[in-house]
């Protein structure tokens, strides 16, 4: 199988801090790759860098999209970067206030992604809004509802019909579940566990919460100080830490 | 430095003295034409422009008389409106204001006027080849109501990325069963570039459309200008299923002249709630009133 995604030797600098220090990854169709570290690792400017336009010193990103053209990521155009954001592309952020236009109308947060890529059909739109709402459990009938109006759950929620609307191959999330309580994270988690299976979504998750990335993650990478630790499937990273950071982090989770 | 001087352009006995030809210095004028040809040739892009302090306020039209003294000369014949009147305070005032520094003719007829100043209309008779209508516009860029940063929306407009242009449409829809922004209703210019026509009512967009006038724009405070070159082709944006409609009186038609496809304005007439409408540009309704009186 051919990887989606290919990140070799990223490097980025912020003076003397190196923020991510020779990163190198592979994503595949399908795939969840988890990046844990604390605060501070490098693990969101490493998500920006890949997803977002972060001018980065050296190394390459490599995506293969969907007409299979390989494309390096840090040389095509900005227009076609922003377009890539738009439309193959999704991100969601750990403050859906970030993420969603919070004085537009939750239906008006789905439309956007859909009038960005040239739909000009009201009713069609509509029609597209309602059903990803429904595919991520939200009723319908809060579609004319402001964005504010909802729990922050929903709001996750939102973020994420927005973002699948255009049928995306790659999704960055950046502590998706940060901000809510355990048992809304577990019915998020549920339903991004199924939503990943169904759509064969590939996603980069970064989170500091371990659970999370057992649950949904295939492969993990654990970042200290820029660099990554240790890598490997999740199972096998969690039960048996190798490093000494990933050894500590997997021995201070809480366990009811 | 050179002086530059045209013999045309010299004052005569009934402009006031101690000003230049049309108030502004000639290098001042100058680079306001580099401004505008420019912006001709980019129709409904905007080009940034060093605008000056003008003997008025900001809000009545500086960026539409800079606009307006750096392209009229001695043979033109100007007519300023205002909300489609002739003889409102603002259009009366910088109407004398040329008379003054330019000694040119002025006029109330459309059809005579080689240069139209307007604030929120586009006249109701047809413009002609040869006529230039100069926009005055106090917020030129489209995209300030979804994008607040400058950078961003410059960047938007160099993509054509206007998707997000229409989640207000799509909000107005939702709101209120029909698209309800009645004035400043966002056009897309020679299909590509996003272009605020001024608060004009968008019973007027469609006028903008292959126009066989020069439209320019001057937006004073914001330092922009950007035209539409005559016959061009300029769109109002809107969904497949929900196209682009002006607005219409039902059974209503001007008090005066009974025009009912003209812009009409509604006064109340007294306390009790009577009501009537009038056309809002004056010269038409005139022009229909006289007409009528001669058939």
């Amino acid at each position: 199988m051919k990887s989606l995604l290919n990140v070799t030797k990223l490097t980025k600098t912020y003076g003397n801090i190196k923020a991510c220090n020779n990163i190198t990854f592979e994503l595949y169709p399908g795939q969840v790759l988890g990046i844990v570290g604390e605060s501070g690792s490098g693990k969101s400017t490493l998500l920006n860098s890949i997803g977002n336009n972060l001018l980065i010193d050296s190394g390459e990103v490599i995506y293969v999209n969907q007409k299979n053209q390989v494309l390096n990521i840090k040389q095509i155009p900005e227009s076609q970067h922003r377009k890539l954001t738009k439309t193959e592309w999704g991100f969601v952020r750990q403050n859906p206030r970030d993420g969603l236009r919070m004085n537009v109308t939750a239906g008006a947060n789905i439309a956007e992604r859909l009038l960005d890529v040239g739909v000009r059909h009201y009713g069609n739109i509509r029609q597209e809004a309602a059903y990803w709402l429904e595919q991520v459990e939200i009723d319908t009938n809060r579609m004319d509802d402001f964005p504010h109006t909802f729990s922050g759950g929903m709001q996750q929620r939102l973020q994420l019909a927005r973002v699948l609307v255009t049928k995306p191959r790659l999704i960055f999330m950046d502590e998706p579940t940060g901000g809510l309580d355990v048992s809304v994270q577990a019915r998020l988690l549920d339903l991004l566990r199924s939503l990943v299976r169904n759509l064969n979504l590939s996603v980069i998750l970064v989170t500091h919460d371990l659970g999370v990335v057992r649950l949904l993650a295939h492969r993990l990478l654990v970042m200290k100080n820029g660099s990554i630790v240790e890598s490997g499937l999740t199972d096998r990273v969690l039960d048996d830490p190798q490093h000494f950071y990933t050894q500590q982090l997997v021995s201070a989770t809480l366990v009811p | 430095m050179t002086q530059t001087k045209s013999t045309n352009n010299q004052p005569n006995a009934s402009t006031e003295s101690g000003f230049n030809f049309a108030y502004l210095d000639e290098q001042t004028k100058r680079s306001l034409r580099r401004a505008i040809l420019k912006a001709v040739a980019i129709p409904g892009h905007q080009i940034p422009f060093s605008s000056r302090e003008m003997p008025m306020s900001y809000g009545w039209g500086t960026g539409g008389i800079q606009v307006t003294a750096s392209v009229i000369g001695k043979p033109d014949t100007l007519k300023v409106i205002d909300q489609g009147a002739d003889d409102t305070t603002n259009a009366v005032n910088i109407r004398r204001f040329f008379a003054k520094v330019c000694g040119i003719n002025t006029t109330e007829k459309t059809s005579e006027a080689t240069l139209i100043q307007t604030r929120h209309r586009i006249p109701e008779t047809p413009l002609k080849e040869g006529q230039t209508i100069v926009y005055q516009v106090p917020m030129p860029e489209p995209l300030f109501v979804i994008e607040p940063s400058r950078t961003e929306a410059a960047k938007m407009h160099a993509l054509e990325e206007y998707g997000s242009m229409y989640v207000k449409l799509y909000e107005d829809i939702t709101n209120f069963g029909h698209i309800a922004t009645a004035y400043d209703y966002p056009v897309m210019v020679n299909e590509r570039y996003l272009m605020k026509p001024s608060p004009i009512p968008r019973f007027d967009n469609p006028k903008m459309n292959n126009n066989p006038a020069l439209q320019l724009f001057g937006a004073g405070r914001e330092k922009r200008i950007y035209a539409v070159p005559p016959y061009t082709k300029v769109k109002s944006l809107d969904f497949q299923d929900y196209p682009f409609n002006i607005e219409k009186w039902d059974n209503k038609a001007c008090k005066f002249c009974g025009s009912t496809d003209s812009y009409l304005d509604e006064v109340v007439t007294d306390n009790q709630g009577t009501r009537m409408w009038i056309c809002s540009d004056t010269d038409y309704c005139h022009h229909q009133q006289k007409s009528g009186i001669d058939s």
